[in-house]
């Protein structure tokens, strides 16, 4: 009972990550038409810039966490405008071309990071309370699994709110049904555009700062290893649905812990976790090729 | 006309032939004399990379299919041999006849399933299915791939024509043999009727199907196709370079997809071109990073400069910018521009 107690947060902390990638995916992607590779390397320069900010104060390790985890947000969001801004923009009606541009970027901002922070992982230096378990049903917890889960509940709950009941939101909903339309209206999309790019790009940082928590170091494959199964939950989720993706994560994670533990120890053999995440994928897409959720951003 | 389109592949061929026999030397391009195995090596890598990449362009530029699997076929090509003759001891004509029948087995079962969503959902069903085979291989089921350090290959049953140093050439000979026979095929394949509905799948899908063809069937064959050819360029590396996992990765697809676009989409000689040059520019300037001068430089030039990936994937976004059809279109685009320029002085 306690490990599958244990399993199932750890499941729900890994499915949080992997709400915060999709998410922006989602909606860029549900906006836009543009699969964004460069994602993975917005989670990855976020988690370098919360670790080089931490690097530079000397503050509690709270105190730290909470810099480093600002710090990383606003890098990625910059990062997100400016690929969005200065790459994505001159090619609005080359769709191929755009997908193609963020694959060159993933490669070249992968490369970079390599090269200037080198392959070694760096460590992340937690507050004792992070690191230490508390008891849940029997069942010591790692205390950074609810830091995930809440922070990725608490972008839900403002995701939600954003498309809802704002001005911006309504624009962005309105374009994932029919952006010819919203713009026939005499609306700048452009600026929704650059706007779910730069959201993106902080909710990207922001899981991987999490993942640097979760993990306790970050490294330069980290975007490339959550990015993967990113695109797993939009596709399983269905495309610009926030909803959908929330559903489809936390199904990735809590079906990658059980098969990593339960599979793995009857099969004998450790990779059962993310080939079970694979055969899901093709099981959903061959059953309901539209994902979950239809196009609509709720 | 008919002859000149036969001449010039031959007469490529035939000078690509002939290299290992001269012993000219290009400094900065090549490592060292062209007869010389390191450069003979590194010249057999470029041609087994130009025919993958143009085995990648059947399915992304012929037919419009934006495959990030394909590298798992190069991998099985890489990893069944190998251990078909390290760890279960066969000879060579067994384990080539394995590859042959797993190399059609496995694209034909995978793309029956993947062919059955379009677009963005086939990239990333594709993905994850090469995502399941890095996993698999990464972690070593049964002893069987080795994990991280692959497997050293056994080459008592290879013929010795093939294994050391001083037969690089024979090797060489062998890597350009299966870039012909790729450049053959797609020739054939693109031509055929099979070809042309391709084609037409990739400019209009519905139209295909309003003309009363079903596309699925084509779509696999391209899959099939492009997978078993891919398989054999796997088999070349194997012999050239060895057993890493790193052939498995998402990367390693991704790197494909950057040659035939570098090269020209669509085009044979663009994806064999984009193949070969970008091996042959990974290679050197991972050699050049390694340099004194490099070195010396400040911090801010040095660790670009030292990353060839990040110097490809520069090379690659100014390309899809700049030169939208690959280096293939190059010639076109100078005669249309040089046509222009005559007409513009003609008016004038």
């Amino acid at each position: 009972m306690s490990t599958f107690v244990l399993l199932t947060v750890t499941g729900l902390g890994l499915g949080a990550m992997y709400f915060l990638v999709a998410s922006g995916l989602s909606l860029i992607y549900g906006l836009m038409g543009v699969l964004n590779f460069a994602h993975g390397a917005f989670i990855t320069l976020g988690a370098y810039a919360a670790w080089w900010s931490t690097t530079k104060v000397a503050a509690s390790y709270e105190v730290e966490l909470a810099l480093a985890t600002a710090f990383g947000l606003a890098a990625g969001a910059a990062l997100g405008a400016l690929v969005e801004l200065v790459f994505i923009r001159p090619l609005y009606r080359r769709p191929v071309e755009q997908v193609l541009v963020t694959v060159g970027l993933a490669l070249a901002l992968g490369a970079l990071v390599f090269g200037v922070f080198g392959a070694d992982p760096k460590l992340f230096e937690l507050p004792d309370w992070v690191v230490d378990t508390t008891s849940v049903l029997g069942a010591s917890i790692p205390n950074d699994r609810f830091l995930e889960i809440g922070a990725a509940a608490l972008v839900l709950g403002g995701l939600v709110a954003l498309l809802r009941l704002t001005r911006i939101g309504l624009v962005i909903r309105a374009g994932v049904e029919n952006r010819a339309m919203v713009q026939a209206l005499g609306i700048d999309v452009g600026r929704a555009f650059t706007f779910v790019f730069a959201l993106g790009g902080a909710l990207a940082a922001l899981a991987g700062v999490l993942s640097g928590v979760y993990y306790g170091s970050v490294d330069p494959a980290r975007g490339t290893s959550l990015l993967i199964f990113a695109f797993i939950v939009v596709v399983i989720g269905g495309f610009g649905s926030i909803g959908g993706s929330a559903v489809a994560a936390v199904s990735v994670g809590l079906v990658q812990q059980y098969a990593n533990y339960y599979a793995a120890d009857w099969l004998d053999w450790s990779g059962a976790g993310d080939v079970a995440v694979m055969l899901l994928l093709a099981g959903v897409l061959l059953l309901r090729p539209e994902g979950f959720a239809p196009k609509v951003a709720h | 006309m008919r002859l000149r389109a036969y001449l010039l592949p031959l007469a490529l061929l035939g000078l690509l032939a002939a290299l290992p026999l001269l012993p000219l030397d290009a400094p900065r391009l090549l490592p060292g004399p062209l007869d010389s195995p390191g450069t003979l090596q590194l010249l057999a890598l470029c041609l087994a990379f130009a025919g993958v990449a143009l085995s990648y362009d059947l399915l992304f530029g012929f037919t419009g299919l934006l495959s990030f699997g394909h590298a798992l076929y190069f991998a099985l090509g890489v990893y069944l041999p190998a251990i078909a003759l390290t760890r279960w001891g066969w000879g060579l004509p067994a384990a080539l006849a394995l590859l042959a029948a797993v190399a059609l087995a496995v694209p034909l079962a995978l793309g029956a399933v993947s062919l059955r969503v379009r677009g963005i959902a086939f990239a990333m069903v594709t993905l994850a299915f090469a995502q399941a085979g890095n996993v698999i291989v990464q972690t070593n089921p049964g002893g069987l791939t080795g994990g991280e350090e692959g497997i050293v290959l056994e080459v008592d049953p290879l013929p010795d024509a093939l294994v050391g140093v001083v037969n690089t050439r024979n090797l060489y000979w062998l890597a350009l043999a299966y870039a012909a026979a790729v450049f053959l095929v797609a020739r054939v394949a693109v031509g055929s009727s099979a070809g042309h509905v391709w084609r037409a799948i990739r400019e209009n899908e519905r139209r295909v199907e309003v003309l009363g063809l079903r596309p699925y069937p084509y779509k696999l064959l391209a899959f099939v196709l492009a997978g078993f050819l891919a398989a054999w360029g796997g088999f070349v590396w194997l012999l050239l370079v060895g057993v890493t996992p790193e052939v498995t990765t998402a990367t390693f697809t991704l790197t494909l997809l950057v040659m035939v676009v570098l090269g020209g989409a669509g085009t044979r000689f663009g994806a064999l071109l984009g193949g070969f040059l970008y091996t042959l520019l990974d290679y050197r300037l991972r050699a050049l990073s390694g340099e004194e001068r490099i070195h010396e430089l400040p911090d801010v030039v040095r660790v670009p400069l030292s990353e060839p990936l990040f110097l490809l994937g520069a090379l690659f976004v100014a390309v899809v910018f700049f030169v939208p059809g690959g280096l293939a279109s190059v010639p076109a685009r100078a005669r249309l521009l040089l046509r222009r320029r005559a007409a513009g002085e003609a008016a004038s």
